[in-house]
């Protein structure tokens, strides 16, 4: 065909324009000119000044006063102007623009046009920009061609037929009968075209699906051709025939097979023979595979053919292409849930593809490793990933790291591991990891009591190497602020001994308050530390006193919040200092299943303590050293923290029973809740606050002030389970300087679903005005319960 | 069902676009300028295979032009990256050993053979000679009409 040399010229003149600004000038020359010819009446040279149009249009250029010129020429009865007419309106128009309606008629009439090149022209214009109201227009059309006219327009109107089901989905029931018909032919263009209208069919209405689940005998027919066949030289690449059609009977087959045994059952042998014979060398050939291995993975297929499908995949993965290694990986995670121990099998290539160059393999990679992770291949798997963690691309860091933390959790052979693995990782890539990350560390420690003096002296080597890791930091200085005494004592049976002395250690806390580099949450820490440290100290008290008082006039609010605080500490409240910055208890977490490499006893439910006691900046209250001044406990009742493991449950239940005589015989389900809370008031009123809820026992509590000294505190219970709760009794201690007195609880018995609370009035007199106000509270009921496992 | 084919050079000129879905103008443009910066960032050496919002982005280098397509997730990559192979071997029987220059002066061939090749976001026809035959049936079309037109009518 000869060229449009006009055409050409604007396309020369275009590209030799050597600045933005001159292209500019060409172009806009060039669309007056054509927007003056388009104002003209016929000319010979109207489809060439529309190709120039849409070239200045690809360019990126407005193009809009052209979309009535590519009306008129898709109604000119000149094939060139058509031609280029409907390139125009499927490049300007789309479903939006007024214009596209202009032209349906057009399209209709050349649809029945005698000519089959103008046909199509108008099938592929519908196919690409149909509105709903032109689909709907057209569709009885569409449906005649598709039943009689030759095999290139057939093939064309299938391909409409999708367009239009999925623009209009109830005329899919229109092309039912004819896309059932369409399938017994021969030509592969038309047979492609009847398979994607059936597969277009299905996905829309299940019913359709029921009636087509019976052509699966003859798409399993035309598969075996095509796989069993003989070269076909119009077909065939690189050896397979047909593939694009063989890929969408495979798709079509999956679809009919899935969740349903009989047609899975008549697929089975064809998918194991396209399986086993299709050659695997080229690209095409894996396509073919590939599609197949999705097919059986998806539907009901028998567990022999389920294996070979799963090593199939396993050779992708040994494959040189890193494309089939991606698609290899992407499969294998889709499956990784259902077929666990047939991956398993391949963990090691997909390891090894951690190191791979490219960054989309090194992500599927990293996210099937961390889903293969299991507690027999936990050591070597995190060595894998530690090793990826300090070499893998900037993208991939907070994913690999929680990645990581979370197998660690779940899989840690042994505290010692564990913390081990963490502290890696901090050093490594501190800097990406989430915020809980340091809650969940320190708490991790804390239960570990065995190897606080481990811990605190690691992570005071790592604090001073490099004090850049913001988390790291954090960590370490609440280690070195809670465990400083064991850092001083010297000897560590699990490291090198080495002597630390009081001024190192305040030095190393100095540097992280000072460093630029320090965030104010770091700086926090290291204060409070420090603060801590004059009760663990001996011979220093004084660079500490000095230290505090300095940061009295911080910049820096918080900061200077607390240094205010801790001054008063020192000054008037000195003789409270050692009990406030005592031991912490260990934190419980509110996760269940938490296996940390130990059994962690029955069904009893883990006893928790109040949500103040996670922040280090307010005091804790355990009394078990000096400062047992603080707390006038409870008869009888034994300070144990809180801690997980069952004996400490066990001696408060002893107590609780000699405390309250009850008969076990009819009690199933017992729970003993213990629970501390404190508050800090300097002589101002609380509101109501819910201080336990939990299991649907619910206490709250509201302060009111009386006189100068005095508060009167209401406490309310409610109960929102199904059972009653009979036997509720509310114990509370106070400090010796605060006067408690209990009034008589409204009753003890708390009905199922809130019907009635019980409330209690206690009076607290505090006639030497101390500052702060530390309250236990101990409520003790009893649940009939039904089933056992709550 | 594949979304949108696009073609551009090293520099990121476009030099073709196909699309199967109807966008507004502001929409195609940005599709453009993303997937022109994100296929011209990848190294020499790593998989065709990206993932942009929730559709695959497949693409390949022939020579100094990049063609790139968008499939849906449910489809086959490496069936894809055949189509686009087979796009090129089309192109490459018409044009005679075709280059980047051919595709920009005959920009409207290039849709014309497309058209014979894909519609409606799916594989029209899966053999070539007839994708072939087709063209060069409505070339001749389109030279004995314009013949019969200009000639004088006596």
């Amino acid at each position: 065909m000869s060229p449009s040399v006009p055409l050409q010229e604007m396309i020369r003149a275009i590209r030799s324009a050597r600045t933005q600004c001159e292209e500019r000038g060409v172009i806009q020359r060039e669309c007056a000119a054509i927007r003056a010819q388009f104002r003209q009446v016929d000319n010979g040279a109207r489809s060439h000044n529309l190709a120039k149009l849409l070239y200045v249009h690809m360019l990126g250029y407005p193009a809009h006063f052209g979309q009535m010129e590519c009306v008129r020429m898709i109604a000119s009865p000149r094939y060139s102007e058509k031609r280029v007419g409907y390139l125009g309106a499927m490049m300007l128009l789309d479903e939006k623009q007024d214009a596209s309606l202009l032209i349906t008629n057009s399209i209709k009439n050349d649809l029945s046009h005698s000519n089959q090149y103008i046909q199509s022209l108008a099938l592929c214009t519908l196919a690409c920009m149909g509105s709903a109201e032109m689909c709907r227009d057209l569709a009885p059309e569409i449906d005649r061609l598709l039943r009689a006219s030759n095999s290139y327009i057939k093939k064309k109107a299938a391909l409409c037929a999708v367009h239009i089901v999925r623009k209009v989905q109830d005329l899919g029931e229109l092309f039912v009968p004819a896309a059932r018909s369409l399938l017994t032919e021969k030509n592969h263009g038309v047979l492609h075209g009847a398979v994607v209208l059936i597969t277009e069919l299905c996905e829309n209405n299940p019913e359709t699906l029921e009636r087509f689940r019976k052509t699966v005998p003859d798409l399993v027919q035309i598969m075996k051709s095509l796989v069993i066949s003989g070269y076909s030289p119009e077909h065939d690449v690189a050896g397979i025939s047909d593939p694009f059609l063989q890929v969408r009977i495979l798709r079509l087959l999956r679809i009919l097979g899935r969740n349903n045994e009989a047609a899975s059952e008549a697929m089975n042998d064809l998918l194991a023979q396209v399986a086993t014979n299709t050659d695997s060398t080229k690209t095409v050939g894996n396509a073919v595979l590939y599609e197949t291995v999705l097919t059986v993975l998806d539907i009901k297929s028998e567990s022999g053919l389920r294996v070979l499908a799963v090593n199939i995949l396993g050779r992708f993965l040994l494959n040189n292409d890193r494309n089939i290694r991606y698609i290899a990986m992407t499969s294998l995670q889709k499956i990784v849930g259902t077929d666990h121990i047939a991956v398993q099998r391949h963990r090691g290539t997909i390891v090894d593809c951690l190191k791979d160059q490219d960054a989309s393999v090194k992500r599927r990679a990293l996210e099937l490793s961390l889903a293969l992770v299991s507690a027999s291949n936990i050591r070597s798997m995190m060595k894998e990933l530690l090793l990826f963690l300090s070499s893998c691309p900037l993208e991939l860091r907070a994913q690999a790291a929680s990645g990581i933390f979370n197998a660690a959790e779940r899989y840690a052979p042994s505290q010692r591991w564990h913390i081990d693995t963490i502290l890696h990782v901090l050093t490594t890539a501190g800097g990406d990891v989430r915020d809980e990350t340091v809650p969940n560390l320190i708490q991790l420690i804390t239960n570990t009591s065995e190897l606080h003096c481990y811990t605190v002296h690691k992570l005071y080597r790592a604090l001073l190497t490099d004090i850049s890791q913001q988390s790291l930091v954090q960590v370490a200085c609440w280690c070195i602020g809670e465990y400083g005494d064991l850092l001083l004592r010297g000897e560590c049976q699990e490291t090198e001994p080495v002597q630390v002395t009081e001024d190192n250690i305040l030095d190393a806390l100095e540097v992280v308050l000072q460093s630029h580099m320090s965030s104010p949450a770091t700086r926090g820490f290291a204060l409070t530390a420090t603060m801590k440290l004059s009760t663990r100290i001996t011979d220093n008290v004084d660079r500490i006193r000095s230290i505090v008082s300095i940061y009295g006039s911080c910049i820096d609010v918080e900061l200077q919040q607390r240094a205010v605080e801790y001054n008063a500490l020192f000054k008037k409240y000195d003789h409270m200092r050692a009990a406030v910055l005592e031991r912490m208890p260990v934190i419980e977490k509110n996760s269940p299943g938490h296996t940390n490499g130990e059994s962690a006893g029955e069904a009893l439910k883990e006893v928790q303590p109040a949500q103040g006691s996670t922040a280090p900046s307010l005091p804790s209250n355990t009394a078990s050293t000096a400062g047992g001044d603080l707390l006038d406990l409870l008869g009888g009742f034994e300070p144990t923290p809180p801690a997980p493991a069952p004996q400490g449950l066990t001696s408060t239940h002893t107590h609780t029973h000699t405390h309250t005589q009850i008969s076990m015989i009819k009690c199933i389900f017992l729970q003993c809740c213990f629970f501390c809370f404190c508050f800090c008031f300097f002589f101002s009123t609380v509101p109501t606050l819910t201080v336990y809820d939990k299991g649907g026992v619910t206490l709250t509590l509201s302060c009111e002030k009386q006189s100068n000294s005095g508060l009167i505190v209401t406490l309310t219970a409610s109960n929102s389970t199904d059972s009653d709760i009979s036997g509720f009794t509310l114990q509370a201690a106070v400090p010796k300087s605060v006067q408690l007195h209990m009034k008589a609880p409204s009753g003890d018995f708390l009905p199922a679903r809130g019907a009635a609370k019980v409330t209690q009035m206690v009076v607290l007199n505090n006639p030497n005005k101390v500052g702060y106000h530390v309250w236990r509270c101990c409520c003790c009921f009893f649940i009939n319960n039904i089933n056992k496992g709550n | 069902m594949m979304r949108f084919l696009l073609l551009f050079s090293r520099q990121g000129k476009l030099r073709l676009q196909k699309w199967f879905m109807p966008m507004s103008e502001r929409e195609k443009k940005k599709i453009i300028r993303d997937m022109t910066t994100m296929v011209l960032a990848r190294q020499p050496r790593t998989c065709n295979f990206l993932h942009w919002k929730d559709l695959k982005i497949i693409y390949k280098r022939y020579a100094s032009l990049y063609f790139c397509l968008a499939v849906e997730s449910q489809e086959n990559e490496l069936l894809a990256l055949e189509i686009i192979h087979r796009y090129v071997e089309l192109l490459d029987k018409y044009f005679g050993n075709v280059c980047e220059l051919d595709i920009i002066f005959n920009f409207e061939k290039a849709y014309f053979i497309l058209d014979e090749f894909l519609m409606g976001g799916e594989i029209q026809e899966t053999s070539k000679q007839i994708v072939n035959r087709s063209i060069e049936a409505s070339d001749m079309l389109q030279e004995t009409m314009e013949e019969y037109m200009s000639k004088p009518a006596f």
